[in-house]
């Protein structure tokens, strides 16, 4: 049994069902991530794990216990919101004491627990400033020791970085990270940021329209996508998905892209997957990561199936760390990640390795994976 | 040469333009200023006049020996009607009145934002609209059902007297007007509270909720410390209208020990027995205006912008 269990959860305003029947589990001390556009429900749904909004259908269970028909008090859960939400009149010390002043505890208990998590958090120096001299990155961390505070049993985070700025959002998510490793409670945390829900989650959701479109471990989502919106969500740059054909020469499959004016590029198969051969002859949607596409020289030296194909190069982005050069493949702009230094010139041809070992395919017309 | 100067000429020019505008704008308003302020200074220098400089002098002079003879007249000795005790006992019903029907109106509309704002029912906007209608209500076509309200109250007040040997203050003058100001009131300190609470962070509350507060110790703790600029508004607006009513206050409170200053100070007005007494109708009228002052002098300093700043992202 699961620690956190939602199932079969369903959630309607009016006629409009927002959530499409959520089915997700986390055992204790995971790091749960929701993904997805804007719009998708991610924030109902966790909102609905805290009890600030009902459920239409399904049930939300702790430990065994169902806790979707409890006020959001007594689901002993805390939440960290985008905003932050610290109260303005109370100093830090008492953000952070008011829900064990609300429970009654005595005095003395609330100054030790205050001491305690302001230490963890550094925020000691900050305890009698009010919220409103407080900077962004501050007043985040009170927000998270108002919530440690409470050493509940499910901490939910909703969207907790995004109003810091870019260099302050990299150093807060290793905090939370290591905040979860240290403490090893188990959170729920809802993102649109692709990035931070692979680098923090042991498991993640990726949601649209309501409904959990892939559900596991990072590695599994990022390298196994079960359709053309979890592998273009997630992976940054995104994953190039080029359409592309079947074809059977001799004994093996092979992948024909094409090419404007050139031409197309044909990738060998050899040991190519059974479920393949069913799409002979017809468009799929072949998708390769980007650093799955590379120089020869920086390919995987252990690739079980690396092609090379000449490639002609329209655009080069020099990133400091890698250099991306676009193609044209199939008639899309086609991203390729190459060492630092590699030796390369827009406009002209350049040999690409694709890894065929990490390549994926989709099916056109259902946006399916195929293998 | 021409060069040269020609561009200095015309920056003078325009100088000179825009210090005209200044000169008619600033005149126009000192103007204006000098109108309106005019009947202040005249009720201000005749209250410290003697009758015989008002008698023979002119009416915008300084006083020649100025004296406050007429303000402790007014305040402790003018005839209200028949009885000749001054305003004072009128200044003190009218407070008594006011004070509570505004505290109890700005609360009470207080509690009615944020129920309309975080505690939404199906029909909420239904609810609003009634209440809001209530600011438009003319005063006048409200008088007579509650003069049958506020009688039937009475009786009820006689009754609980007759049973318990206390009327719990139903029936008393001063609880109907402030009864009376507590409903008339209520739109407007709904109006002002729901429009703040609208734009109040709701994140706040669900936080609240989290941490186990309860819908009363969210609006105390939460709501209420982050309302003083619309407090402050509601304050002034309710105390002001309280304090300067005239038609409820002569309508239910009209005759004897009870009435409130407005009416006290027409009645000192309109005597007709003897030498009307100009300055110490002056000095009462100012005595009369005073609180309405005071509070906008004190509560405009609590006027504070930005306290929200620092609740959401900065």
């Amino acid at each position: 049994m699961a620690f956190l269990e939602i199932d079969g959860l369903k959630k309607r305003f009016g006629n409009v069902e927002i959530l499409k029947g959520i089915n997700v589990e986390l055992e204790k001390g995971g790091f749960l991530v929701l993904v997805g556009p804007s719009g998708c429900g991610k924030s109902t749904l966790l909102n609905t794990i805290a009890g600030l909004e009902n459920i239409t259908e399904g049930e939300i269970r702790v430990e065994g216990r169902a806790i979707n028909d409890l006020h959001p008090s007594k689901r002993d859960i805390a939440m960290v919101f985008q905003s932050y939400a610290l109260y303005p009149n109370m100093t830090v010390a008492g953000n952070i004491a008011f829900g064990m002043e609300m429970r009654g505890v005595p005095a003395a208990e609330r100054q030790a627990a205050i001491d305690k998590v302001s230490k963890i958090l550094q925020i000691g120096h900050l305890l009698q400033r009010k919220p409103s001299q407080l900077s962004g990155g501050q007043r985040q961390r009170v927000a998270m020791g108002r919530a440690l505070v409470r050493d509940p049993k499910l901490f939910l985070f909703d969207e907790p970085l995004s109003n810091l700025d870019a260099k302050l959002r990299v150093d807060m998510r290793i905090e939370i990270k290591r905040l979860h490793a240290t403490t090893g409670t188990t959170i729920v945390y809802v993102t649109h940021d692709q990035i931070e829900a692979m680098t923090l989650a042991t498991k993640i959701a990726v949601m649209r329209d309501g409904e959990v479109q892939q559900f596991g471990t990072p590695a599994e989502i990022y390298n196994n996508p079960t359709n053309i919106f979890v592998a273009d969500f997630m992976g940054s740059p995104a994953m190039n998905l080029i359409p592309a054909k079947i074809d059977a020469n001799g004994g093996g499959l092979s992948v024909v892209l094409d090419r404007e004016s050139r031409q197309p590029i044909v990738l060998p198969m050899p040991g190519a997957p059974a479920g393949l051969a069913a799409f002979k002859d017809k468009p799929v949607i072949f998708g390769v990561r980007p650093e799955a596409l590379t120089d020869p020289e920086g390919a995987e030296r252990n690739g079980s199936s690396i092609a090379t194909a000449d490639c002609h190069i329209e655009v080069v982005e020099p990133a400091g760390s890698d250099t991306f050069a676009v193609t044209n493949l199939g008639g899309k702009g086609v991203v390729a990640r190459l060492r630092a230094d590699a030796k390369i010139q827009p406009g002209t041809s350049t040999p690409l390795a694709f890894n065929l070992s990490k390549a994926v395919f989709f099916d056109p017309a259902t946006e399916k994976r195929i293998l | 040469m021409s060069a040269v100067t020609s561009p200095a000429r015309q920056a003078s020019s325009g100088m000179s333009a825009r210090t005209i505008n200044r000169i008619v704008i600033y005149g126009l308003l000192a103007l204006f200023a000098i109108f309106y302020l005019m009947p202040l200074f005249v009720m201000l220098v005749t209250s410290f006049k003697t009758m015989d400089e008002i008698q023979n002098g002119n009416m915008l002079a300084l006083p020649q020996s100025p004296t406050i003879e007429p303000w402790f007249k007014a305040w402790g000795q003018t005839c209200v009607g028949l009885t000749c005790a001054g305003i004072k006992g009128y200044f003190w019903n009218s407070i008594k009145m006011v004070v509570p029907a505004v505290l109890i109106s700005t609360l009470l509309g207080a509690l009615n934002g944020y129920v309309l704002t975080k505690w939404r029912f199906r029909g909420h906007t239904l609810v609003f609209a009634m209440m809001l209608f209530a600011c438009f209500i003319p005063f006048q076509s409200v008088l007579l059902p509650m003069a049958t309200i506020l009688g039937s109250i009475g009786r009820f007040g006689v009754t609980l007297q007759n049973a318990t040997g206390f009327n719990f203050g139903l029936g008393n003058s001063t609880v109907n007007l402030v009864f009376v100001h507590v409903v008339y009131g209520l739109g407007f300190t709904t109006l002002f509270f729901r429009n703040y609470y609208e734009a109040f962070p709701t994140e706040l509350i669900k936080a609240a909720q989290v941490d186990g507060a309860s819908f009363f110790q969210i609006f105390r703790r939460i709501m209420l410390p982050n309302s003083m600029p619309i407090f402050v508004v509601t304050v002034i607006y309710q105390f002001t209208n309280i304090w300067n009513d005239f038609l409820f206050a002569s309508a239910y409170a009209g005759t004897g020990d009870v009435m409130p200053m407005t009416v006290a100070l027409n009645n000192v007005v309109n005597t007709s027995t003897g030498v009307v007494e100009y300055n110490v109708n002056m000095a009462a009228a100012m005595i009369a205006a005073l609180p309405t002052l005071i509070v906008y002098v004190v509560a405009g300093r609590y006027f504070v912008r930005g306290l929200m700043a620092g609740a959401v992202k900065g």
